[in-house]
């Protein structure tokens, strides 16, 4: 690496654990509360996630490193990206639909909800704020990535279960989602020492 | 018959503007736009920031997306609002970054990611891309108000129960004797938010505000 930074293995850690985007920056809150009721769905709103977060990260970097900053127009990345985001999101359906059908099949519903996801657009958003290099912004991609798939799949067992359990009338649903959010980012917060 | 025209829309847009702010409360009814809701209502100064930016996008983008309405085609409505959307945006953040800038270092990454919450673009599509420009300035203030008072509500116990009293752009409210110097510091921590949240929308439903699922 010739910029100083902070080390891969710290970046990837740092958004697996301890920056959780889901618990710790509460971003893509939607797919975690309304998506992640069954395990099978879960794992593909995270791989579809995964996959644009990764391709959207490498596309903004280039383009914000290449583009914008010699141009001097950094303030116009929200724009940008939130234009390269949709596009991505639009072409990488279009691939997977004409290269596997049966990925296509169970990412299909999934992929067009992640244009809005404040996920992917929050991890292009760090990556330049960050000023991350190529690599290190591939690395937080993915470690984001990792870290929303682990939540989306955690959640969702643990609600599977929780269809069975008897909670108060009120707390039904949405409510004791929260509550179990909050358990859980608070068992993550005991993460934070490892970075 | 003019006069009696003229009422109804008033009628209307009161009814537009009320039903925002209650009925159909964007945060604690319809469960939207969790994200800023839970990340900046730790303190009642970056709660009401947000609310601000939220309401001048809102309002700018139901303004613009209302009267180009006619003009832009369905297929490519969605492009077209977003970037009705991040222009706005753009111009808050530059705004806030000049003469605020205590309050752009602190709502951070968040200012920027106003362009993905789904109230706005929500908005442009069930309502300002349908309606006329008064009735979607209507709607921008009803559901800005009420997505204020949803986050003003948030950040109050938060604050409260995390510092131990309330500040409000560096004036010290009130402070609450014992509870300040040994505050539950966990409130203003993402735990907080879920907890504060997930109560208050039981606590609605429990008093028969909102509806069962």
């Amino acid at each position: 690496m010739s910029e100083a930074g902070p080390s891969l293995i710290t970046i990837f850690i740092g958004m697996v654990l301890v920056n959780n985007l889901i618990l710790a920056k509460f971003l893509g809150l939607c797919p975690f509360f309304g998506v992640s009721k069954k395990i099978t769905n879960a794992l593909s709103m995270g791989a579809a996630v995964t996959l644009v977060m990764l391709i959207a990260s490498i596309a903004t970097t280039l383009i914000y490193r290449f583009i914008l900053v010699p141009f001097k127009v950094e303030f116009m990345n929200i724009i940008i990206y939130i234009l390269v985001i949709a596009s991505l999101v639009q072409i990488v359906e279009l691939f997977i639909k004409r290269t596997n059908i049966t990925l296509y099949n169970s990412l299909g519903i999934y992929l067009p909800l992640i244009t809005t996801n404040c996920a992917v657009l929050g991890v292009t958003l760090i990556n330049a704020q960050e000023n991350y290099t190529m690599l290190q912004s591939i690395v937080s991609a993915l470690g984001g990535g990792i870290g929303f798939t682990l939540m989306l799949i955690i959640m969702s067992a643990i609600r599977e279960r929780l269809e069975f359990a008897d909670t108060p009338k009120s707390m039904r649903g949405l409510p004791i989602a929260f509550i179990i959010a909050a358990i859980l980012s608070l068992a993550y917060m005991g993460f934070s020492g490892l970075i | 018959m003019i006069e009696k025209q003229e009422r109804l829309t008033a009628k209307k847009f009161w009814q537009e503007l009320a039903k925002g702010i209650v009925i159909t409360n964007p945060v604690f009814v319809l469960v939207l736009g969790l994200c800023p809701t839970l990340a900046v209502s730790n303190s009642l100064n970056n709660a009401l920031g947000m609310s601000a930016g939220v309401i001048f996008v809102l309002l700018g983008s139901n303004i613009i997306i209302s009267l180009l309405r006619k003009i832009t085609p369905n297929l490519v409505r969605i492009p077209v609002f977003i970037v009705v959307i991040a222009t706005f945006v753009t111009i808050l953040s530059l705004v806030f970054e000049a003469y605020l800038p205590p309050l752009y270092e602190s709502l951070g990454i968040y200012l920027p990611l106003i362009v993905v919450n789904c109230i706005i673009l929500g908005r442009a599509e069930v309502f300002a891309s349908k309606n006329s420009v008064t009735l979607s300035i209507a709607d921008a203030f009803g559901v800005g108000f009420g997505f204020t008072i949803a986050l003003i509500i948030v950040a109050f116990f938060r604050e409260l129960l995390g510092t131990g009293g309330l500040e409000v752009f560096g004036k010290q409210l009130f402070s609450i004797p014992v509870l300040a110097e040994s505050p539950m510091s966990i409130f203003i921590m993402p735990p907080g938010a879920f907890i504060v949240l997930g109560l208050l929308l039981a606590f609605f439903r429990m008093i028969g505000v909102l509806k069962h699922e």
